[in-house]
């Protein structure tokens, strides 16, 4: 029974160990903000943030993050870096963009004024399919000036 | 896919963790991003997983590296290390990678173990028989493959300290940011002479006189990615930029 805080809240859930935290939080918690794409740590869609750092939550398991605490999309206030993603369309399906949220939250608090090479690092652990890369990294930045 | 069924473990004690490693089909769980990837794919499938991410024994963070320390810790640790750390996974693996782990994994094409051969450092393994240590040049045996026991966890890696007159470079090619290099180079240039060590090209990273590059003698390997010919020629191109940074960079 892993006791975990997901998103501020306390949790507590039976899993066996060889749930992953992905499907711990999607499927447990009900919480299908999260995607899973390749579920072996290439496409980045299923990144969260475990205790404030962006991981693979198909590389981990729910058991390891006993007293851990998660932060899912679900978790993220409307800020800056969403108005970012509208404005610059930085989304087309959206499969991708749960993951990319997380990795950007974490990395424009750690690098509040990055350069684009250090946005474009961030985002080679994404796949998106749809836009070409170009506007999430317009959106980074620009999120990253306001 | 899911991963087959496991038992999990968090020992209090790298003791517990030691006897429990002791048993046959258990495997250690650092920071799993090799290793959880390959559960999920069933390309490993223990009977007990033994988590050593909480071992207070194991945060050592200085010359030695223990094996609870995430890659994402490692910076200002060794010159060679911060330039090697941008191409190593990730930026979202390296929240959970560990050097140790890289190390055990001993992936041909991993940075961190190439780091660690062209610095002459050493691996520290335990064994509910004892400990032990080897020398990172004799540790990488073949891909996938090192001189690692079953029984046996990399509780430590040994680095150098950092000569503060010697240059250090770092060069990387792989077809996008962090994915596995089709060759990578370390250069560590000081008052002996440039050592230039080679990683991705043959099946352990090699050691090579920086100052008389002969791609010809490394065994490289042919793959989907790249051929051997191609991996030579990255050696005598890139290989003689990673020597001429660090020379440069030699006081």
């Amino acid at each position: 029974m892993p006791r975990m805080t997901v998103n501020g809240e306390a949790v507590e859930a039976a899993a066996e160990p060889r749930l992953l935290l992905s499907d711990f939080l999607r499927h447990t918690l009900g919480l299908t903000g999260t995607h899973v794409g390749c579920e072996h740590g290439v496409c980045g869609a299923c990144t969260v943030l475990i205790d404030g750092r962006p991981a693979r939550s198909c590389l981990a398991f729910a058991v390891q993050c006993e007293g851990a605490e998660i932060m899912t999309v679900e978790g993220l206030e409307e800020g800056p870096l969403h108005t970012a993603f509208r404005r610059h369309f930085a989304l087309q399906c959206g499969f991708c963009t749960a993951g990319i949220l997380m990795s950007l939250t974490a990395f424009l608090r750690e690098t509040p004024r990055p350069s684009e090479r250090e946005v474009r690092e961030v985002l080679s652990g994404h796949l998106c399919r749809c836009t070409g890369y170009t506007p999430i990294v317009a959106a980074a930045l620009e999120a990253a000036d306001a | 896919m899911k991963p087959a069924p496991f038992d999990y473990l968090r020992p209090a004690s790298l003791g517990e963790a030691l006897e429990a490693l002791a048993s046959d089909g258990a495997m250690a769980l650092a920071g799993g991003q090799s290793l959880v990837a390959m559960l999920n794919m069933r390309l490993a499938r223990p009977d007990l997983l033994v988590d050593i991410m909480h071992l207070p024994e194991l945060r050592e963070r200085g010359h030695r590296v223990g094996a609870a320390v995430r890659q994402c810790e490692l910076a200002g640790l060794h010159p060679l290390i911060d330039r090697a750390l941008p191409h190593v996974g990730h930026y979202q693996t390296r929240s959970r990678g560990t050097f140790c782990g890289s190390v055990a994994h001993g992936d041909p094409a991993a940075e961190l173990p190439l780091c660690l051969v062209a610095l002459g450092g050493r691996v520290h393994l335990a064994s509910a028989r004892g400990e032990r240590t080897v020398e990172a040049a004799a540790f990488f045996e073949g891909p996938l493959m090192t001189a690692r026991e079953e029984d046996e966890l990399v509780i430590a890696v040994e680095l150098p300290r950092p000569d503060p007159r010697a240059g250090y470079a770092f060069r990387e090619v792989a077809l996008r940011h962090g994915d596995f290099a089709l060759a990578a180079f370390a250069a560590v240039a000081d008052a002996d002479g440039v050592r230039l060590a080679v990683g991705g090209v043959a099946d352990t990273p090699v050691v090579i006189d920086g100052l008389a590059i002969d791609a010809d003698a490394i065994d490289a390997r042919d793959d989907f990615h790249a051929d051997a010919a191609y991996r030579r020629r990255l050696v005598a191109r890139v290989g003689r930029a990673a020597v001429e940074e660090a020379l440069t960079c030699r006081a």
